[in-house]
């Protein structure tokens, strides 16, 4: 597939504070990539440097392989979904989704069919002539979806358009997004701090903090391997533990030698060991790798989440079998499910730019 | 509840003494003669030669008068949304500072700088430019006046609403592929419509019934209604034929913001 989007050695600062240090970013076509970090990392400035609405100090953005850097937004084949609807509030929902097709100069029948087309693309049939300010905020989210894509661009861009929406609504507009993404067969780009929202829809989630992009990949590469500690605490709930790589696929956790499935870290060497919480398996006292005992349990609906001191350090878990605080257990961990990372140099080394 | 009527007591006090007992008192003397019997013909004077003339130079005057405000205003707010920097509050202050001051006091000053031998005239004529500026005691002085004096009533209501249009509306028009004037004509007009009618009503109102503007820099050439009404009630008139053009002059004001009314759909923003 070829690059629909490129970012080459993009940088911005506002204020003498660098937002996008030297960023560099392919975007296949036809994919649905979400720029996924905490607020400040940078996320919603390269979508608005995609967008045409920041000039970047630095670097080019190629559309096509077309220089776009200093094209103006209302010359570019993108549309944008803001993250308040902004949709025009003199203008019922008709006309805001009509906007950019009058701009264009297309005829009025053109136009009906669109906005008739539009409206069923995102499920409100019926609401042409209603005006946006007595819909609801996921109404408006859709009319606002609605008024980008009739223009066919060939990249939509979505500023956490869900962040307004309580979780009920979320969830469903999460899977709107996804069948809409398929049905028009064009690129998304995505930003969000919501790493559940991320892992949900994206074919690429591209995690950021601090300007630089921490790690690029899909969303199972991203959860089950990831390459640093920000990654991992960022993405959903992990353990990480200082530990000792004594050789390829053996590695000293807790003083106890584990095996695993990682290769070339070197002998004997610090490194950081990710393990979910989900695959720490509980067993009888004896029978597993490491013993210890519970200390606290809490019921979260789908799975309990235990916390267990073993070796000196304090175990999340989440199993669907309770083990009463008190316990004495045994932790075990199949060796596809331990993930070694190299350890910082320094602080600032986490947010190093990564090489995909 | 009854402590919320007490505190509304001197309001409404004032209301009734200040806006009340006057015009009932106006009205009264409109629709009565010398003798205090009934009689409209008080208000039918307004259809005298002198006073249609002044009442069609008031309309006249107030509405070049609001439409030179609204023209140096509006692109004003365009230009300090657009700017969004630290000389937002300097160029304000600009603005507002003239205000701090009397009003009668600003429309002498004029007359003082725009007399034949006033101040720009020997400026000019120190420069060389013999001719001048020949407009104190004509209706352009009395415009002059005017916009000097209302513009900021213009400016501020516009500017205000202007300020608090999200930026976002205005990308996502750049966004769908509008220029900027289409920009300018699409969103923020109709979104500043509330601050313009509004800034229409504090400037075509008080311009409308001057007399002191017209009196001060039309040196007794220029009789707007404001200033027929003036005659009648202090100078030897008959209080009964101002209050008659009072009211017909109330009732234009009236017909006036409700046509403008019409056009602000929201209400947000008018005065009346």
């Amino acid at each position: 597939m070829a690059n629909i989007l490129e970012l080459v050695h993009v940088s911005k600062s506002f204020d003498n504070e660098m937002v996008l240090d030297d960023l560099n970013l392919e975007i296949k076509e036809n994919t649905f990539m979400t720029l996924l970090g905490p607020s400040g990392c940078g996320k919603t400035t390269t979508l608005r440097i995609i967008g045409g609405f920041t000039t970047p100090d630095s670097g080019k953005v190629l559309f096509e392989g077309r220089d776009i850097t200093n094209l103006p937004p209302n010359k570019r084949h993108l549309n944008t979904v803001f993250q308040k609807y902004a949709l025009f509030p003199h203008m019922n929902v008709g006309d805001n989704i009509a906007y950019g097709l009058k701009i264009s100069g297309k005829s009025k029948s053109y136009i009906d069919s669109k906005i008739d087309y539009a409206l069923k693309l995102v499920n409100m049939d019926g609401y042409k002539n209603r005006a946006v300010t007595q819909l609801s905020g996921g109404q408006q989210q859709r009319i606002a979806i609605a008024r980008a894509i009739v223009n066919e661009p060939k990249v939509l861009l979505l500023d956490e358009p869900l962040g307004a929406l309580d979780l009920k609504l979320r969830q469903d507009m999460q899977y709107e997004l996804i069948r809409l993404k398929n049905e028009l067969g064009i690129t998304f780009i995505y930003v969000t701090h919501d790493q559940e929202e991320a892992l949900t829809m994206s074919d690429t989630v591209v995690v950021m903090n601090q300007g630089y992009i921490q790690q690029m990949g899909s969303p199972e590469n991203i959860y089950n391997e990831p390459e640093n500690a920000f990654v991992a605490t960022f993405i959903g709930d992990s353990n990480i533990i200082d530990s000792i790589m004594i050789h390829d696929e053996l590695v000293r956790i807790c003083g106890v030698n584990f095996p695993c499935v990682d290769k070339g870290f070197g002998v004997n060497k610090p490194v950081d060991v990710v393990i979910r919480p989900e695959d720490v398996i509980l067993d009888e006292v004896g029978k597993g790798q490491l013993d210890g005992v519970v200390t606290h349990l809490i019921f979260k609906g789908v799975h309990y989440e235990m916390e267990v001191m073993a070796g000196g350090f304090e175990w999340l878990v989440q199993s669907t079998v309770l083990q009463p605080v008190g316990k004495e257990v045994s932790l075990r961990v199949d060796p596809f499910n331990i993930q070694i990372m190299n350890k910082p140099a320094s602080e600032d080394e986490e947010a190093v730019v990564v090489d995909v | 509840m009854s402590k919320n009527k007490l505190l509304s007591g001197p309001y409404l006090l004032f209301i009734l003494c200040g806006t009340v007992i006057p015009l009932l008192a106006i009205l009264y003397y409109a629709l009565v003669d010398k003798n205090g019997s009934f009689t409209l013909r008080n208000i039918a004077s307004v259809a005298e030669p002198v006073h249609l003339k002044a009442l069609g130079l008031s309309l006249l005057l107030a509405f070049i008068c609001t439409v030179i405000c609204l023209l140096l205003a509006f692109p004003l707010g365009l230009l300090l949304r657009k700017s969004g920097g630290k000389n937002k509050g300097f160029v304000i202050f600009m603005l507002i500072l003239p205000m701090w001051m009397n009003f009668l006091l600003r429309t002498i000053a004029w007359k003082v700088l725009l007399q034949k031998t006033g101040v720009i005239n020997s400026i000019l004529a120190a420069l060389g430019i013999s001719n001048g500026i020949n407009i104190i005691n004509t209706p352009y002085a009395v415009v002059l006046g005017m916009v000097y004096d209302f513009l900021p009533f213009m400016i501020l209501p516009i500017y205000n609403v202007m300020i608090k249009i999200d930026n976002s509306l205005v990308e996502a028009a750049y966004d769908l592929g509008a220029s900027s004037f289409k920009v300018m004509k699409d969103v923020l007009l109709p979104l500043s419509m509330p601050g313009i009618i509004s800034g229409i009503t504090m400037t075509f109102v008080p311009a409308m019934t001057t007399f002191a503007i017209s009196q001060i820099l039309g040196g007794g050439n220029i009789y707007l209604i404001g200033n027929i009404i003036e005659l009648e009630f202090l100078h030897g008139g008959s209080r009964n034929v101002g209050s008659g053009l009072s009211m017909v002059m109330m009732v234009f004001i009236l017909i006036s913001m409700a046509l403008l009314n019409k056009f602000d759909k929201n209400g947000e923003g008018t005065v009346i």
